[in-house]
């Protein structure tokens, strides 16, 4: 069934549980994203430590499924990580998401963000997987400049 | 089928070629997504076709034989969409869509506010002859209400802010009516412009004018009206509406994309200086300055929306043929049937009034636990075409405390197994992410 591929069992299930959901201090930047199309937002957070590693990424969202799932997934990839590995998964996932389902996605650097690969086929719901995404890298270009 | 209103759907689908095709893996198209665009009939097409293959040449420009028979289609065609409204055609300015028509009224404010700085004869060459009523400053209001499409809020906030003049509304009541409890106080001597819907593009609320105009016209202001979703829908008549200026655009009653009309009173149309300037607009250009052509002319700078002219007076011929006053009440038994469908489903909410008491055919709906998009997502996947999101009204979505949601709009090309379609897939979409 058409849905299914779209809505997974992992996205639903991090649709119900969302990881790392909540506002939490301490950070080091924060970004605001809208989709201007649905007014769907996310307030995300990272706090970068002094080696340049992702100590948590935080947010409050509010959208679809496919977006609030996009900020769990994103919160499980790249906790832990030094931000240029996060920076990674986020042009594989970018890549994923404009592939317009021709690309399954690679699970060694997407984990579980290849299950999004399904949302491809729907160029109008592939904002909604990016937004948490866009605010990852935005965060973490502002955090730059401020440790700068 | 043929409805109690005596319209036979059957036949009226048989004229749009785009309702037999089929989406997502061959399911019939269910198309209740009237309000954003309309689709088209085959006159509306043909019409357009015949002008390029037989006519087309520039309006207003050359004196060779296609050019003469251009320009008298083009200005029967201005007779034509006239009429449907009744109206002149000297009043009605034919633009890209009802997003230009409003802006062409702001900028006569804020164009109007700065050449009056400029000083009388500046003014004068430029266009404007002075008129006070179309001079904004602080001390000075703009009335919207909270309803609005963003294509009668922003421009008034961009002359707002251009003109140091106040921007205020109406508020609008839980149900997402207008509530005119504080018209006076909203509405006062100080106020230029009101700037109104006609009917709500996302909670279908049709605006109740007469005393809006009463207490525009008491306090000396212009009052216009977003008349989007109302002329597509029911049978407008200028004359008996009161007021100064009234827009809407063409693909959202079967005509072309590319097209819009405002319909403006001779003397606003006269006092208000130009929007675009360039060609087709002038008398007279010499190197350092220009005289302007009557309106409608003067407002319609370069070369014309010649087909889509065509095309649009072509869809108000077809609709007229069906009747304006039998689609309202066809739109209207529609309405009915999908809020009594929707009232059986405990999940959903409508955004909007749930009776048919001065409603047009536009619900939306919240279904709990379930974002919109995602609603539309499981619609679109049994082929059925809905709008999700703010529906261009963002403010009044915050005002209302939602983010988004799900709008089916009915038109004459609909009938009741659409709304069962529509209602079904509320149904399903609950089940689908409830039961998972
Ligand atoms: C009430 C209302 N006003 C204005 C508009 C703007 O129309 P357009 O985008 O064709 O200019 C729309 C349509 O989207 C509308 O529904």
């Amino acid at each position: 069934m058409r849905l299914d591929s779209l809505y997974q069992d992992v996205i639903m299930d991090h649709y119900r549980r969302r990881s790392g959901h909540g506002l939490r201090e301490p950070f080091t930047a924060e970004s605001c994203q809208v989709n201007p199309t649905c007014g769907d937002e996310i307030r995300l957070r990272v706090a970068v430590d002094g080696q340049g590693r992702i100590a948590d990424v935080s947010y409050e969202a509010a959208g679809c499924a496919i977006s609030q799932a996009s900020a769990s997934v994103l919160h499980d990839a790249v906790c832990g990580l030094p931000q240029s590995e996060a920076m990674i998964i986020e042009s594989a996932f970018h890549a994923l998401m404009q592939s317009r389902g021709t690309d399954a996605g690679d699970p060694e650097v997407l984990g579980d963000a290849v299950a999004f690969a399904g949302v491809s086929r729907y160029p109008a719901r592939v904002k909604c997987a990016l937004l948490p995404w866009m605010a990852l890298k935005d965060a973490l270009h502002r955090s730059e400049g401020i440790s700068r | 089928m043929i409805t109690a209103t005596g319209l036979d759907v059957a036949a009226v689908r048989a004229d749009f070629p785009i309702l037999s095709r089929r989406v997502r893996d061959n399911q019939p198209l269910v198309y209740l997504d009237s309000a954003a665009t309309a689709q088209k009939p085959r006159v509306v097409l043909d019409a357009e076709r015949r002008f390029y293959e037989e006519v087309n040449a520039a309006v207003h420009r050359g004196a060779h034989a296609l050019a003469e028979e251009a320009t008298d289609a083009y200005e029967e065609a201005r007779q034509r969409i006239a009429t449907f409204v009744g109206g002149h055609p000297e009043q009605c300015v034919l633009v890209r869509n009802a997003t230009e028509a409003l802006n062409l009224l702001a900028y006569a404010f804020s164009n109007a506010t700065a050449l009056a700085g400029a000083g009388r004869v500046a003014a004068r060459e430029a266009g404007f002859d002075g008129d006070p009523r179309l001079v904004l400053g602080p001390g000075r209001s703009i009335v919207v209400s909270e309803l609005e499409h963003h294509a009668n809020l922003v421009p008034w906030q961009q002359a707002a802010a251009k003109t140091g003049a106040t921007l205020r509304w109406l508020p609008i009541t839980p149900t997402g009516r207008l509530d005119l409890s504080d018209l006076d106080r909203i509405i006062t001597r100080d106020t230029a412009v009101v700037s109104i819907t006609a009917q709500s593009n996302v909670t279908g609320a049709i605006t109740p004018l007469v005393p809006i105009v009463e207490r525009a016209r008491a306090v000396g202001a212009f009052i216009f009206l977003d008349a989007c979703q109302a002329v597509p829908n029911s049978p407008v008549d200028v004359a008996g509406l009161g007021v100064d200026a009234l827009c809407w655009s063409g693909h959202k009653m079967c005509g072309p994309t590319g097209i819009g009309v405002l319909w403006a009173r001779a003397e606003l149309l006269a006092a208000m200086p130009p929007f675009l300037s360039g060609g087709s607009m002038i008398d007279t250009v010499e190197m350092t300055r220009a005289t302007f052509a009557l309106p409608p002319q003067r407002f319609e700078a370069g070369t014309p929306l010649t087909a889509q002219a065509i095309g649009l007076a072509a869809a108000a011929q077809y609709l007229d043929g069906i009747g304006m006053a039998r689609i309202a009440d066809h739109e209207r038994h529609l309405t009915a049937c999908a809020l009594a469908g929707i009232a059986e489903l405990p999940e959903v909410r409508v955004i909007g009034p749930t009776d048919l008491v001065d409603r047009g055919g536009v619900v939306s709906v919240i279904v709990d636990g379930v974002h919109a998009h995602d609603v539309g997502q499981v619609l679109d996947d049994r082929g059925v075409a809905v709008r999700v999101g703010h529906h261009c009204a963002w403010p009044l979505n915050r005002r209302l405390g939602i983010a988004a949601s799900t709008r089916a709009s009915f038109y004459l090309y609909n009938d009741e197994d659409d709304v069962a379609a529509f209602v079904a897939g509320l149904a399903a979409a609950v089940s689908y992410f409830r039961g998972r």
